[in-house]
């Protein structure tokens, strides 16, 4: 196999699928999508090229868009931090010496791997109005609950528990990254009379900044394409998707109706590429930034 | 540090874990409490906690009466084609980056790792285009195919570190006694690297298993349908089936149905919390 013809075609033969696959599967069609983009087209007619109309019309006249967008960097903003935060915690709490340490760990990972469309089912059901567990309970202190999943009001901080749920797999992550930290480097602190918050703030915190980094800007895009959650729970509860009254229009949530109930595809491509254009960017910033604040060691 | 910790110290934080993880299991407690309650016991007020006599039945009213195991076939159709073709065209595609010496390599695995990156939003319209005009639609070929074509580029990134871990020696030594690059890969390199085999079928599992979007887009049949979208048109079309009971839904059939299809996912958990748990950190190793 020292022959670099015979190389090269044992190559093309093993990854000569995948990369035709990426060819078929994901570059043509990214591209073919971006032309789209500045195209009107139903399906039933061809794509007519109509310049930027597609983005002017979403930026400047689409009803639906900004709401979209509200929704989601809302969910983003809260979200985001508080499943960080609770995977770090639970993690740290699980990188002590604690008993049956798998058990724990397989508990809290657990729901983050259900499918999404049974976890919104159920949580739907916990949240219901009328015979809900949550509003049952509440009866009990005495309390009436509001209609948690019909209200405009509750039904995001509804989407943000049952996707709390999932922290988990960053769980895991920082899970991971916590125990590549030396024990003796703590030991060492302790000694030199480092309490326990100096010691997470100057040991494990820089050692595990780069798992947090990807934790953080992985629960950037997840939050950012959101779908299943947002259209299980309307469809759960019989409501047209994103409702009630667009308190749940989540931007993958927009762009799926747009393509697929509206037939508006060139309008959802226009919708696609901005998405994708966002999620460049905070890529390429991770890079940028990941080399002056994350501590990749030597 | 551990020798000096105070021991009520340890009880506070078993104490917190706890908690949490009542909070975690409560959920799929109550799914499973009511998936075995009647009608009435869900309607009562106030509640019943527990069912009084376990209702195991309605499985079988989901089951049978709702042609529910059509939706479960469905999707263990569609897992078990997509594994097949995640493991027979990952594998060669991780073997070739980890071992063959070609110009461009390293740029085509970028390219390949760059797909992760991309939203399903942006490709699907096309996709849809061309599966269309091809009568694709309301097959499971838009589903599967991609799988036969390297589609989970996650699964090639992580059995290419994992076969990189494996000496060179070894496949020196099966080509001098004359192996071929075929036999080598699934002879030698497969066996070594079954761990990381199986993580990859059983993150290939979830994907396929759990997946909404891409049944919602191309199965518009409800012969068709997988459990996540079955479930969800079972849920809208509760009121009908159950003989339209004045707007309400019969939650402990649809419970019932939910434990159905998250229960595979459980005992595979179980069976194989190791795998999953380090597929999870390799995910986040790379970043």
């Amino acid at each position: 196999m020292n022959d670099r013809r015979a190389q090269l075609l044992w190559f093309w033969l093993f990854a000569g699928p995948a990369l035709a696959g990426f060819a078929l599967f994901s570059l043509w069609p990214m591209l073919y999508s971006f032309w789209l983009s500045f195209c009107q087209y139903d399906v039933v007619a061809p794509p007519r090229f109509i310049g930027l109309r597609n983005y002017s019309y979403l930026l400047m006249d689409d009803p639906a868009f900004w709401p979209s967008i509200k929704v989601t960097l809302v969910f983003t903003a809260v979200q985001m931090p508080l499943a960080v935060a609770a995977a770090l915690g639970v993690a740290l709490l699980l990188n002590q010496p604690v008993q049956a340490r798998g058990f724990w760990r397989a508990v809290y990972f657990l729901p983050s791997i259900l499918p999404q469309a049974a976890s919104v089912a159920v949580f739907v059901y916990i949240f219901q109005a009328d015979g809900g567990l949550l509003n049952r309970l509440l009866a009990l202190a005495g309390i009436t609950g509001p209609a948690w999943t019909s209200s405009p009001v509750w039904a995001l901080p509804v989407l943000i528990v049952i996707s709390l749920w999932g922290f988990g797999y960053p769980m895991v992550i920082f899970l991971g990254g916590l125990q590549t930290v030396p024990r003796e480097l703590h030991e060492a602190a302790h000694i030199d009379g480092a309490g326990a918050w100096a010691r997470f703030r100057h040991i494990t915190l820089p050692l595990i900044s780069p798992v947090l980094f990807f934790n953080i800007v992985m629960g950037v895009i997840g939050a950012l394409k959101v779908f299943d959650l947002a259209y299980a729970f309307g469809a759960a509860q019989g409501l047209i998707p994103g409702g009630p009254a667009r308190a749940t229009l989540f931007y993958g949530l927009n762009l799926y109706q747009q393509a697929f109930t509206y037939f508006h595809m060139g309008l959802a491509s226009a919708m696609a590429w901005l998405l994708f254009a966002v999620i460049v960017v905070i890529t390429w910033l991770n890079f940028r930034l990941s080399r002056r604040w994350v501590h990749y060691g030597d | 540090m551990e020798h000096h910790r105070p021991r009520h110290l340890t009880a506070v934080l078993l104490a917190v874990l706890a908690l949490g993880a009542c909070l975690m299991v409560l959920p799929l407690v109550w799914m499973l409490l009511t998936s075995l309650k009647t009608f009435p016991e869900i309607l009562r007020n106030p509640p019943a906690w527990l069912p009084a006599v376990p209702r195991w039945e309605n499985y079988r009213t989901v089951w049978e009466g709702f042609a529910y195991y059509r939706f479960f076939l469905n999707s263990v159709f569609v897992a078990v084609m997509v594994i097949a073709g995640t493991v027979l065209t990952c594998c060669p595609a991780a073997y070739a980056f980890a071992y063959y010496e070609v110009k461009h390599k390293e740029l085509l695995f970028a390219a390949l790792l760059s797909t992760l990156m991309l939203p399903a939003q942006v490709t699907v319209i096309p996709l849809f285009k061309a599966y269309a005009a091809m009568g694709w639609v309301n097959t499971y070929l838009p589903l599967v195919v991609p799988a036969w074509l390297g589609g989970n580029v996650f699964g090639i990134f992580l059995l290419r570190q994992f076969f990189r871990t494996i000496p060179k020696s070894f496949i020196e030594a099966a080509r001098l006694d004359g192996a071929s690059e075929w036999t080598i890969l699934w002879r030698l390199i497969v066996p070594m690297s079954l761990p990381a085999v199986m993580t990859v079928v059983l993150f290939t599992f979830l994907w396929s298993w759990n997946d909404l979007f891409n049944p919602l887009v191309y199965l518009h049949n409800e012969a068709t349908y997988t459990l996540p979208v079955g479930l969800l048109y079972f849920i809208a079309r509760a009121e009908q089936l159950t003989g339209g009971s004045a707007g309400l839904v019969p939650w402990h059939l649809v419970m019932a149905l939910a434990t159905v299809m998250v229960l595979p996912v459980i005992i595979l958990f179980v069976a194989a919390q190791r795998r999953f748990v380090e597929g999870v950190t390799a995910s986040g190793v790379k970043g």
